[in-house]
């Protein structure tokens, strides 16, 4: 199949590139553009390790083709830090040991900033819903729960 | 695995995607891409056209009109779930919504894509059928509008034929306070319910019920409204049921049995979940009034 054009804006900068239609936006991203932070675990939807932002909401990544995201805002993992300096979320799962072996941890990074953004201040129950479609294998969620409890608190105090 | 290959096309107006269903053969309409791209992905499907609606912007949105409301076919279930219309007026369907899939699959799933697919244990058609939802399809001949009852055909299928499209989804409110339950029993929250069950009420000033909608859903390959139970709880009070008769009714269907589930565990379930969305809708309809 031929390719397709597409100019997008991802983590902040213009892209223009092509893709075949068929290749969803995980793959694209991470075969297409070399951003191996979005992890491909299911590719059917069940897993949220492919989890990114698309014009502000958080999308799985493997049930997007990536000309579909012709024209969108795109944010992944590779995003969230500064340079060497961690977002404030990650530097939570650091703390709290919100990851172990890693691979859902782009995941539940994207799911989380784009839930707590819209939602500034969340009960640990509201925290646990928004994680439901991220599957952990290892850690076990708790480490996960409390670094995003730890962010919230974190700005409701700064502010 | 990686979808087959397909031709890509997008259109940007109700027109456009009319013209693309009536030339293309072996075309498969993108709604929200959350049970389509899934099956692309395993190949249960490989179509040779894929038309993705997500620019036609005419497909969504949500208006009140004078005879009810109107869902887009295209309308994201999150923005169905935070709309004040929805939650004021069809509470059944907001309550129901919170049961599908995850925040990041309701960001792109659309009510018209699970009213297309039809999934057995899908929420949202069901609760389509508990309110006795109107389908405006489009094809070659115009428009024409399928009643809830007709609209399911048998499993995955509905009453679109392949030049169709589903464009809008009309509602005729319940009474400004009504009752309504919802209950649904899957392995984990936002997963595929093993079964579900709704229940609408109307009730006097003496608590009596004058109009009820009872449903179970993911028990048979469509979703059953319990229509002798309905008829029997008309004139009882809310405070008074006799559940026996519409427990009995809903245990007396023709379960699916899958490799997980057998068709006696569905049943038992349908009989407890239609219990407990009655009762739900009784208590929402006594602090109603």
């Amino acid at each position: 199949m031929t390719e397709q054009n597409i100019t997008f804006t991802l983590n902040g900068e213009q892209r223009r590139a092509s893709a075949d239609p068929r290749t969803h936006l995980a793959d694209f991203l991470r075969h297409g553009l070399g951003l191996t932070g979005t992890h491909v675990g299911c590719e059917h939807g069940v897993c949220g390790a492919c989890t990114v932002i698309v014009d502000g909401v958080p999308v799985r990544s493997c049930l997007m083709l990536a000309v579909q995201v012709d024209g969108c805002i795109v944010e992944t993992v590779e995003g969230l830090a500064k340079g060497d300096e961690l977002s404030p979320l990650q530097q939570a799962f650091s703390t709290h040991h919100g990851l172990q072996c890693g691979f859902c941890t782009p995941g539940m990074l994207m799911t989380l900033e784009a839930f707590l953004r819209g939602s500034p201040s969340p009960t640990e129950q509201d925290i646990r819903i928004a994680i439901s479609g991220n599957i952990c294998r290892c850690t076990g969620y708790q480490g996960i729960v409390e670094a995003a409890l730890a962010v919230v608190a974190a700005k409701a105090s700064s502010s | 695995m990686k979808a087959p290959p397909f031709q890509y096309h997008r259109p940007q107006t109700c027109e456009e995607l009319g013209a693309l269903l009536a030339n293309l053969d072996n075309a498969k309409i993108l709604a929200g891409g959350q049970s389509l791209m899934p099956m692309l992905n395993l190949r249960v499907l490989a179509p040779d056209h894929l038309i993705d609606i997500n620019r036609i912007s005419e497909l969504s949105g949500i208006r009140e009109t004078a005879n009810g409301i109107e869902i887009g076919a295209m309308t994201r279930q999150a923005d169905i779930l935070a709309s004040p219309i929805i939650c004021a007026r069809l509470p059944l369907l907001a309550c129901a919504l919170e049961h599908v899939g995850h925040i990041q699959t309701r960001s792109r799933g659309t009510i018209g894509g699970s009213c297309c697919h039809l999934d057995p244990s899908a929420e949202q058609p069901a609760m389509c059928a508990a309110l006795d939802a109107e389908f405006v399809a489009v094809g070659p001949n115009g428009r024409r509008v399928v009643a809830a009852e007709d609209w399911f055909q048998g499993l995955l299928q509905s009453a679109l034929d392949d030049q169709e499209f589903l464009e809008v989804l009309r509602f005729k409110p319940w009474a400004k306070r009504h009752g309504y339950g919802f209950a649904e029993y899957a392995r984990r929250h936002g997963d595929f319910a093993i079964a579900g069950a709704a229940a609408l009420l109307e009730v006097d000033s003496k608590s009596a019920i004058t109009r009820a909608a009872l449903l179970v859903f993911g028990v048979e390959p469509a979703p059953r409204r319990l229509r002798g139970a309905e008829a029997v709880l008309i004139g009882q009070t809310i405070h008074d049921i006799t559940f026996a008769p519409i427990v009995d009714e809903a245990r007396a269907l023709d379960p699916m049995e899958d490799t997980h589930v057998t068709a006696d565990y569905r049943r038992h379930l349908a009989g407890i979940l239609i219990n407990r969305a009655l009762g739900d809708a009784c208590s929402t309809s006594e602090r109603s009034q």
